[in-house]
């Protein structure tokens, strides 16, 4: 998907040209990104592990809604309490759900997983953060993103516009296992000109506790 | 010219048609001869908001509140959509029908969410390109694989852009529309004649004509609205998005429908006028754009590629 993202931005740069030019809006609208932009289009991230950059932008307050975990599987001590911790990379006999594709030459789940206390993940630094902040752990390799999550322009808030917001963990977009994004079922394209009477009923349907009305077409 | 002179001007017969009423209501009387919303006094307003809550109560079978909150002083509202985590899934667009009621049979929707193919100039008079009313072509619109995203496309959703300087608001002879203080352009259904200039003079296709009466399934409706936003319309009204006025400008100050429900993230939306706001910093940060700049409509609507 990298590449093709980075294909589009090509592919508009010529069309942006005539677009941006003569927008000077009551805000500054043209400031280009910091480091200059054009080139960083579809860049692929350094994963970068630094605590300093991270305090360059400080913490909001930030709420989120409970982690996506499965059902039964927290605490994970109700097992792992009773467990060897085990860091040898190997086949698993349990959780064998999970396939790891996420830097996985260089990463194993210890890693990112307390081996002491597996109800708590790990940073590189040896610190535990709780599953409710994990964004925390992400936000390690992932810098830059971090930072625009915090600013609400990676990721999504619900809420307020002008108060409180509640964020999305990282991990309610993206399985911190196999993260690239996932693709969904389109919702019913809308009906064509010469369709409009073959609009049979709406159907409610809910996502994320949010009930949407869908049209059904008939044949 | 007033709205009443416009009338009469008009031939007689079209006029008629035009006329947005349910005729063999009651207060059919009340409703024609209504008074222009932006001139009504405080007093004026409730009035019109109980004649109209009951109207709805029978028409549906519930309570439907019709607020009236006014425009929040030092907000000017804008909004951003992120096309590089567009997937093009839609749910924007069935947030919004369901949010803002809008007509399921004839189909009414706010927002077109179009495919672009890239390397293809697809859909690229969207863009740029001066042209009055754009004819989408169906490729452009009509998409349905079975997952989205698919290789090689990319997807832009459109609706209204909330012009700084809207076309729709000069060409209307009514002045049923017009853009309020927070920004916002907004529709007094009972002043619109149905004469659809604003459609045509609309270069994003954002406007909506109701050509027959709207149909909303009792139990779908949202019971929550307001005068100038998602109250239930009527036959011969044209409508369009107006940012959710019933909830950015509720007192809990809550994001448009679309912005809730967009699984990746790319709706953004906030005060423009507030430098903290998220808006603002995809403004400093990001390298935005705005549709079809050259037409000088000033849209508070933006693009950007956040990748
Ligand atoms: C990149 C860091 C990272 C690595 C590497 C990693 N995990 Fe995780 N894992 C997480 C995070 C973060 C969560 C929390 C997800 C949530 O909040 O729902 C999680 C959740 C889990 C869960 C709960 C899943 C569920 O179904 O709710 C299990 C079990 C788990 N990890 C096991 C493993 C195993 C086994 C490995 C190695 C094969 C591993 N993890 C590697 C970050 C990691
Ligand atoms: C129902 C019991 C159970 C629960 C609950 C459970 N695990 Fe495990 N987990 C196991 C077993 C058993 C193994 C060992 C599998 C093996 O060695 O083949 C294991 C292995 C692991 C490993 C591999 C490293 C190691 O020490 O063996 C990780 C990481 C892990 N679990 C993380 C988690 C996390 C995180 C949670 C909670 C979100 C969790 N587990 C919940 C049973 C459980
Ligand atoms: C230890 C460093 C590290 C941590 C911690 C980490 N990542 Fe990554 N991540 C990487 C690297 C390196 C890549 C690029 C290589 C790859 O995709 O395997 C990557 C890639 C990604 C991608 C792009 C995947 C794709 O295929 O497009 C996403 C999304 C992502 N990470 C999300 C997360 C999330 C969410 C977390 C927290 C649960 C997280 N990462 C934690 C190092 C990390
Ligand atoms: C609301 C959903 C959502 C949330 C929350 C979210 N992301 Fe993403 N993220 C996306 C989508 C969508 C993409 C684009 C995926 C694609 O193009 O395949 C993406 C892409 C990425 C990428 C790949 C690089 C890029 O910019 O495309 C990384 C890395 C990443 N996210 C990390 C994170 C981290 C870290 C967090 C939390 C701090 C996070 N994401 C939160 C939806 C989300």
């Amino acid at each position: 998907m990298y590449i093709k993202r980075k294909a589009i931005g090509i592919f508009f740069v010529s069309v942006l040209l005539l677009a941006i030019s003569g927008g000077q809006f009551y805000i500054n609208a043209e400031e280009g990104r910091q480091g200059g932009h054009g080139n960083d289009a579809g860049h692929k991230e350094p994963p970068v592990r630094s605590a300093e950059k991270l305090s360059e932008h400080p913490l909001p307050e930030i709420t989120t809604p409970k982690p996506p975990f499965s059902e039964g599987i927290f605490p994970c001590t109700s097992c792992h309490a009773g467990l060897e911790p085990n860091a040898q990379r190997r086949e698993l006999g349990f959780h064998t759900d999970i396939v790891l594709v996420h830097s996985t030459k260089q990463r194993w789940c210890l890693d990112c997983h307390d081996a002491q206390d597996r109800d708590m993940l790990r940073l590189a630094n040896g610190e535990h953060v709780p599953f409710t902040k994990s964004y925390m752990l992400c936000g390690q390799c992932h810098g830059p993103t971090f930072n625009e999550w915090k600013a609400g322009v990676h990721g999504k808030r619900t809420g307020s516009w002008e108060g409180k917001k509640e964020y999305r963990l990282c991990v309610h977009c993206h399985n911190p296992h196999s993260p690239r994004y996932k693709p969904l079922k389109p919702s019913p394209m809308p009906a064509r000109p010469q369709d409009i009477n073959k609009v049979l009923d709406t159907v409610g349907v809910t996502i994320e506790n949010q009930t949407i009305y869908i049209p059904v077409y008939k044949k | 010219m007033d709205r009443r002179k416009f009338i009469k001007s008009m031939a007689v017969g079209a006029a008629a048609t035009a006329v947005p009423l349910n005729q063999s209501d009651a207060s059919f009387f009340d409703t024609f001869f209504q008074k222009y919303y932006r001139e009504m006094t405080k007093e004026e307003k409730e009035e019109v908001v109980q004649r109209l809550e009951a109207e709805y109560k029978a028409k549906y079978g519930k309570d439907i509140k019709v607020g009236t909150e006014e425009h929040i002083p030092g907000v000017l509202f804008g909004y951003a959509l992120d096309l590089s985590r567009c997937i093009g899934c839609r749910r924007c667009v069935y947030a919004c029908v369901t949010e803002n009621n809008q007509s399921r049979n004839p189909q009414i929707h706010y927002i077109q969410v179009l495919r672009f193919r890239r390397g293809t100039s697809e859909g690229e008079h969207w863009i740029a390109g001066a042209s009055g009313v754009s004819n989408l072509e169906e490729s452009v619109k009509y998409y349905d694989p079975p997952l989205v995203p698919q290789e090689e496309h990319f997807y832009m959703p459109v609706q209204c852009q909330q012009c700084e300087n809207p076309p729709c608001v000069k060409a209307c002879p009514t002045q049923a529309t017009y853009k309020t203080r927070d920004g916002i352009v907004v529709v007094d259904y009972n002043w619109c004649i149905g004469c659809r200039y604003c459609m045509a003079a609309c270069p994003y296709d954002a406007r909506k004509l109701n050509w027959a009466e709207p149909y909303i399934p009792k139990e779908q409706i949202n019971p929550v609205t307001h005068y100038l936003g998602n109250r239930p319309r009527m036959k011969g009204c044209v409508e369009k998005c107006f940012f959710c006025i019933q909830r950015v400008r509720a007192k809990e100050r809550r994001y448009p429908a679309c912005v809730e429900i967009c699984p990746v993230g790319a709706r953004k939306f906030g005060n423009l006028l507030d430098p903290s706001s998220e808006i603002r910093y995809i403004m400093a940060h990001e390298r935005v754009f705005r549709l079809k700049e050259e037409l000088n409509t000033s849209p508070k609507f933006f693009y950007f590629f956040s990748i």
